[in-house]
């Protein structure tokens, strides 16, 4: 129930993310979604694509580091303390986060929560166990794609 | 006589026999060619000649090799002052081969062989290759540049000459270079360490396996390179990765070769004299103490060159070596005098940074010194490329490799400096001598 992500090491330089989304829209790798930790030294770029291992080659073929992790989605209703609920839950459990994103969902009210814990196992029983629905890539790319 | 099948002369090229001379004969011989060569020079170099008249010495007060420290020294400058052909000491027509270094730093310099030199260089060469423990049978690449520079057809005359077979590729298009070694079954291969460290790469790409290509050795010289290097080529290729010593102003690649030991370089004695001086006081260094590198030609004729600053620091090893040669060694040469910069009142030399990257485990040694003036302070900043190996991908964990390196640098260096990670091949891969130090102080 992990979910495939892309990251990928970025010096801080101008020009370099654009190049790095303009190499996937020409080898047609559709974004789902992106999100940039910053800090004054560097960047990490975090991507879910359609299709991972072929980003990451073409990526790499063009001189960028990337490594392929998991993550764990979560999809919550798009209203207040959607995000305390899951935050909750996993601090009970004894686990916690590294870091995390989100998305909207185009079609819908809902969105994504995106999650990188300490024990991504124990994070999953955790939030299954409580009725959390945790979303594969095929559950995923299902509500992306309408 | 007929050598016996278990001789150790047998074992080894006949070239190599000088390697084995008893010390009393080698210091004799030494001796002997010093007092021919200052004469030689004495009568054909003007530039020596006035320096020696002015101090009053003559070729006649050289009785004992310690009066080697009456003759004057010479400067890179010298020959540079002299360019094209002010320190020839034959006629024209005895001159059989030219080469030149690149003068990234004003006019390059001039080098001049006489057939006879030729031949010492070949011999000196097949000396090394034996040092190597490459024999005829070998298939040696030589990723040396041809050319004006002397480590193409250095190596290449003395390869033919030790009886191996020559690939003479000559440096660039890494691809090739990766295709004939396994096509080729090359076992030996000349480069600079850096260029190697290229092949590296460029192999892995290609989904080469080390353990798959017969290749054994490597000669690798032609700029300074860390003991901390050796190790990680040898560790990530399996071969025996070993130092060759030599300068075009001396004769070119073959004044030293570490042996099979490694420990050291073995100095060809002689035909090489060698001497560690204090490069501010100039005086002499005891064995094992380190200092400026001087060295004499002793056979060379075309363009002898007496007690030459090569601004290499090193020391001489006294101890006889493990595999028999009697010729003595030097410690391998990791820093030059005038490579040094001083940061914050603190002495660095680049050598220093790659040995404390490369202690930080998986770390590709792709690395860069960029200096700056920044309010009259020098300023450095070394930045060193990110690989799959070392890129986690939190904060924390790319955070804690930037700590690691930059930590090991303060240990080694004593003061804390710039660290930047980059992406990778963002720093210029060279296929000859690396550029490891980008000087920025001037522009700004
Ligand atoms: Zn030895």
């Amino acid at each position: 129930m992990k979910l495939k992500q892309l990251s990928v090491f970025l010096e801080n330089k101008p020009g370099r993310l654009r190049e790095l989304c303009a190499l996937l829209a020409d080898n047609n790798i559709n974004m789902i979604t992106i999100s940039l930790a910053d800090t004054e030294q560097f960047g990490i770029l975090r991507l879910i694509v359609s299709d991972c291992e072929a980003a990451k080659n073409i990526l790499e073929e063009k001189g960028f580091v990337a490594k392929i992790t998991e993550v764990i989605a979560v999809e919550v209703n798009d209203e207040p303390g959607g995000l305390r609920d899951v935050l909750q839950v996993e601090e009970a459990a004894g686990i916690s986060v590294e870091y995390m994103y989100a998305f909207t969902i185009k079609s819908g009210e809902n969105a994504v929560l995106l999650f990188r814990f300490d024990d991504m196992d124990k994070a999953v029983d955790a939030l299954q166990s409580t009725g959390f629905k945790v979303l594969d890539s095929v559950a995923l790319f299902q509500r992306t794609d309408g | 006589m007929h050598a016996q099948w278990n001789d150790r002369e047998s074992l080894v090229h006949p070239s190599s026999a000088p390697d084995y001379i008893r010390e009393e004969q080698l210091r004799s011989l030494q001796l002997q060619r010093l007092r021919a060569i200052t004469r030689h020079a004495y009568e054909n170099q003007a530039l020596f000649r006035e320096r020696m008249d002015e101090t009053g010495v003559s070729p006649d007060d050289i009785q004992t090799l310690e009066d080697i420290r009456k003759l004057p020294f010479t400067q890179k400058t010298d020959l540079r002052d002299t360019y094209p052909y002010g320190l020839f000491a034959v006629p024209m027509n005895e001159v059989v081969r030219l080469h030149a270094s690149s003068g990234t730093t004003g006019k390059p310099i001039v080098v001049a062989y006489t057939n006879e030199d030729i031949e010492v260089w070949k011999e000196v060469m097949v000396r090394s290759f034996a040092c190597a423990g490459l024999h005829s049978g070998d298939i040696i690449q030589n990723a040396y540049g041809y050319g004006l520079f002397t480590g193409g057809l250095g190596a290449h005359y003395g390869a033919e000459a030790l009886g191996a077979t020559v690939i003479p590729i000559s440096g660039g298009n890494s691809e090739r270079q990766i295709m004939v070694m396994r096509d080729f079954g090359t076992t030996a291969i000349c480069a600079t360490p850096s260029y190697f460290l290229h092949l590296i790469e460029y192999a892995e790409k290609m989904g080469i396996k080390w353990e798959d290509l017969p290749l054994r050795a490597g000669i690798f010289g032609a700029e300074p390179w860390t003991d901390e290097m050796r190790k990680y080529i040898e560790e990530k290729t399996g071969i025996k990765a070993l130092d060759i010593y030599g300068l075009s102003e001396i004769i070119g690649p073959g004044v030293g070769m570490a042996c099979e030991q490694q420990e050291g370089l073995h100095i060809f004695e002689d035909h090489f004299m060698i001497e560690i001086v204090d490069p501010v006081t100039d005086e002499a260094m005891p064995d094992g103490e380190e200092g400026e590198l001087i060295i004499t030609t002793l056979s060379k004729k075309a363009m002898p060159v007496m007690r030459y600053r090569t601004h290499d620091i090193t020391s001489i090893i006294a101890e006889k070596c493990g595999c028999g040669r009697t010729i003595r060694r030097i410690n391998r040469i990791a820093r030059r005098s005038d490579d040094m910069f001083i940061i914050r009142g603190v002495n660095v030399f680049p050598s220093q940074v790659e040995a404390a990257l490369l202690k930080v485990e998986e770390t590709l040694p792709h690395y860069q010194i960029v200096l700056t003036r920044d309010g009259g302070m020098d300023q450095m900043e070394v930045q060193v490329e990110v690989t799959a190996n070392v890129f986690t991908d939190t904060v924390r964990g790319v955070e804690a490799v930037h700590k690691q390196l930059s930590d090991a640098i303060a240990h080694i260096l004593g003061i804390r400096v710039k660290l930047k990670l980059v992406e990778p091949n963002t720093i210029e891969r060279s296929m000859g001598k690396a550029k490891r130090v980008i000087d920025n102080r001037q522009n700004d």
